[in-house]
């Protein structure tokens, strides 16, 4: 980026400089990646760089700046609260207040039972039923999630993987009941599998028919939902389960091509389906690390996408996503300085360039978070937002020789293990990333990571404030969110009086219909449509998908 | 001396399990004999490890709020299948809140540790209480 001469004046200037204050005597630091960071950068660090071809303008290839040409200015990225507790009433309640506060997205939590596709009176469900996120069964509690709240104006997404089939199903539901036109449904549901064996444990199917589900997704949602995301390619939650950014950003980006590959071994198109996905990062403690993070993912799917899987259309080349504060940083003990924690990474993300956020509530680390809390937390990305001039400038961080070099850095690092997990599959993505999962490789590589991370810290060499240093007695003093004890009564209630009520031969048929579709291979959503509008249950139709696809037990490897 | 033995059990649907894989990693390279239960166990499984295995620690880690309802039944099961769940040091990790302590305490909880404990904090507790049940036993 800069003339070969003043880099030689800036490398001769340096090494004076570095001699001149002693600097090599100031010891080694090192992100959570293992990547050493240099006491200082200069133009020598980055002149490898070349400002056209891998910096560029925002919304041009290869968009380490940003995806649109306008960014923020153009429009401020998506507020978005992950929510959802208790019934359908309970959530619908905490969803109105907050779009009236002016939230400008919804985001369902499902309950664990929903996550894994069981009846709320499975006996597995006990204990369980609407704690950590709202309890659906049919689409009776749909009806009630959404009451009030018209599809057309705004959109939702939904964190659900072994059922997404069905829960899109189930919004698509709503949205001809509302008499809204399919193609004005907007959303994302996360229907990412594959993370869910490396790292998030919702573990229903064996891998291979869930990726057939997903791919029978893509198929039919791009032909009646084609404002959706069909999937959120999530490296979340492997970094939740203790991975590093690099681990992230590559497990993630392999993740994303074997999907497209399996797409692609469909028949689909790929300019047809990239429209239609999206990603899923996790804003973590280190700032620079995550902002180059962000923009090296960027900058790393528009040329898989284009040179890889050959998409023509400039928009297929897009690393559109989500991020989240991260919520494995969030400490128990003085738990209002988490507030300050979610501010860094919620900046990050934003110098990142995200299109949509959440920001973690402050006591997260105890409970579900209070209606206090998840203000705050909203709160927060409004400062930002208005208050910082933060978003007056696009990827004002480019140029930082420091964010720069770090961005090249972590691109490399996180190529190397692509190429790893490519050979693995002997060429292929999606039979690397199958073969990964079936050697334990992402588990392995996840948990040493996660060890290593929690040894630094146990030794100190890894400092938390308010955990091992700057350490106080305190007698805890938040309010606690609790969830009624009665909602698995009023759940279970519910879910009976709808199966009385509802015709249980049309019901029989529809799931006749959905197993004959899965033996004989072909897309399951006309039949889960048909099952869901008769009110069959989440746990019927995963139970038939059981039957026939099998289930998947995880080894128990430490 | 014979090493104390501990099962880690995951219990219910929550599939966080990096506090209980690192615990248990932390727990063996301490000198425990760590058994790990994997994911997703019932109460039921957990007790009838617990008794198999002959353990001397039961771990359970829970992130899904579901605690007050599954952790009784672990000690319950414990009973019911013919172990002594007062003879073993039953500890309980992960997202629980505070409110809920002195009742799990009751239950027959001997520990429960929040995030951000040092597994250092832990061990000592382990070994500390492991030895106090011996003594009372013996006595």
């Amino acid at each position: 980026m800069f003339m070969q001469e003043d880099i030689e004046k800036i490398k001769r200037r340096r090494r004076e400089w570095e001699k001149r204050c002693e600097i090599n005597t100031t010891g080694e630091v090192k992100t959570p990646s293992d990547i050493k960071v240099e006491i200082i950068y200069d133009p020598s660090d980055i002149a490898h760089l070349d400002y056209l071809k891998d910096i560029g303008y925002p919304g041009e290839f290869p968009f380490t700046r940003g995806i649109y040409p306008t960014m923020y200015r153009g429009r401020l990225w998506t507020m978005r609260q992950f929510s959802g507790f208790g019934t359908a009433e309970d959530t619908n309640a905490r969803w109105k207040m907050l779009l009236k506060e002016g939230q400008t997205g919804l985001s369902t939590a499902f309950d664990f039972p929903t996550l894994m596709g069981l009846d709320s009176d499975d006996p597995l469900a006990d204990g369980e039923v609407g704690k950590v996120g709202v309890a659906v069964d049919t689409l009776k509690d749909f009806e009630i999630l959404f009451d009030g709240i018209p599809l057309d104006k705004v959109s939702t997404s939904f964190t659900i993987n072994p059922p997404a089939a069905i829960i899109l199903a189930m919004y698509t539901a709503i949205g001809d009941m509302q008499g809204v036109p399919r193609d004005q449904l907007r959303g994302t549901i996360q229907n990412d599998m594959l993370k869910e064996f490396h790292a998030q444990n919702t573990l229903v199917l064996p891998p291979e028919p869930s990726v057939k589900i997903t791919v029978d997704i893509f198929e039919w949602g791009i032909e009646n939902v084609p404002k959706f995301n069909l999937i959120s390619i999530s490296g979340y939650h492997i970094r939740e389960a203790g991975s590093t950014a690099v681990q992230e950003l590559a497990f993630t980006i392999a993740d994303g091509m074997a999907y497209v590959e399996a797409a692609i071994e469909r028949g689909i198109d790929v300019d047809k389906l990239a429209p239609q996905l999206s990603f899923f990062f996790n804003s973590h403690n280190n700032f620079f690390e995550e902002i180059a993070k962000f923009r090296a993912a960027r900058r790393m799917w528009a040329k898989i996408m284009r040179d890889e899987f050959g998409a023509k259309n400039p928009r297929s080349w897009w690393l559109k996503f989500h991020t989240q504060t991260a919520g494995c940083t969030l400490t128990a003990q003085q738990p209002l300085n988490n507030i300050v924690r979610t501010t860094i990474q919620a900046l990050a993300a934003v110098l990142g360039g995200t299109q949509s956020l959440h920001t973690n509530s402050f006591d997260e680390a105890w409970a579900l978070p209070s209606e206090e809390a998840v203000r705050v937390a909203l709160r927060t990305q409004q400062i930002i937002a208005y208050e910082s001039g933060i978003p007056d400038t696009i990827d004002p961080l480019a140029g930082s020789y420091y964010v720069e070099w770090l961005t090249d850095k972590i691109e490399k690092l996180a190529w190397r293990y692509i190429d790893e997990i490519k050979k693995m599959g002997e060429g292929s993505m999606l039979r690397g990333v199958l073969k990964g999962i079936e050697t334990g490789f992402f588990v392995r590589e996840i948990s040493n990571a996660a060890a290593k991370y929690q040894r630094e810290v146990e030794e100190g060499k890894r400092i938390i404030v308010g955990v091992n240093k700057f350490t106080i007695e305190e007698k805890l003093k938040i309010p606690i969110l609790k969830v009624d004890p009665e909602v698995q009564k009023r759940q279970i209630e519910r879910l009976k009086r709808v199966k009385a009520e509802r015709d249980d031969l049309a019901v029989k048929d529809a799931l006749d219909w959905l197993r004959n579709s899965a033996e004989n291979d072909e897309n399951v959503m006309p039949a889960i449509l048909e099952c869901v509008k008769c009110y069959a249950t989440i746990g019927e139709m995963m139970g038939v998908l059981k039957e026939v696809y099998g289930t998947y037990k995880k080894p128990a490897i430490i | 001396m014979k090493k104390i033995r501990v099962l880690v059990a995951k219990i219910g649907l929550d599939g966080h399990d990096r506090g209980a894989k690192v615990v248990a990693r932390f727990l063996r390279d301490a000198g425990f004999e760590v058994i790990y239960t994997g994911l997703h166990r019932t109460p039921q499984e957990v007790a009838m490890a617990a008794i198999e295995e002959d353990v001397d620690v039961v771990g359970i880690s829970l992130h899904s709020g579901a605690h007050m309802t599954l952790v009784p039944k672990v000690i319950k099961y414990i009973k019911e299948y013919g172990g002594n769940p007062d003879e073993m040091v039953i500890v309980v990790g992960g997202i629980i809140p505070e409110d809920d302590f002195e009742e799990l305490m009751k239950m027959g909880v001997d520990g429960i540790f929040i995030p951000g404990t040092p597994i250092e904090e832990i061990i000592d507790f382990i070994k500390k209480k492991v030895a106090e049940k011996k003594k009372k036993t013996v006595a």
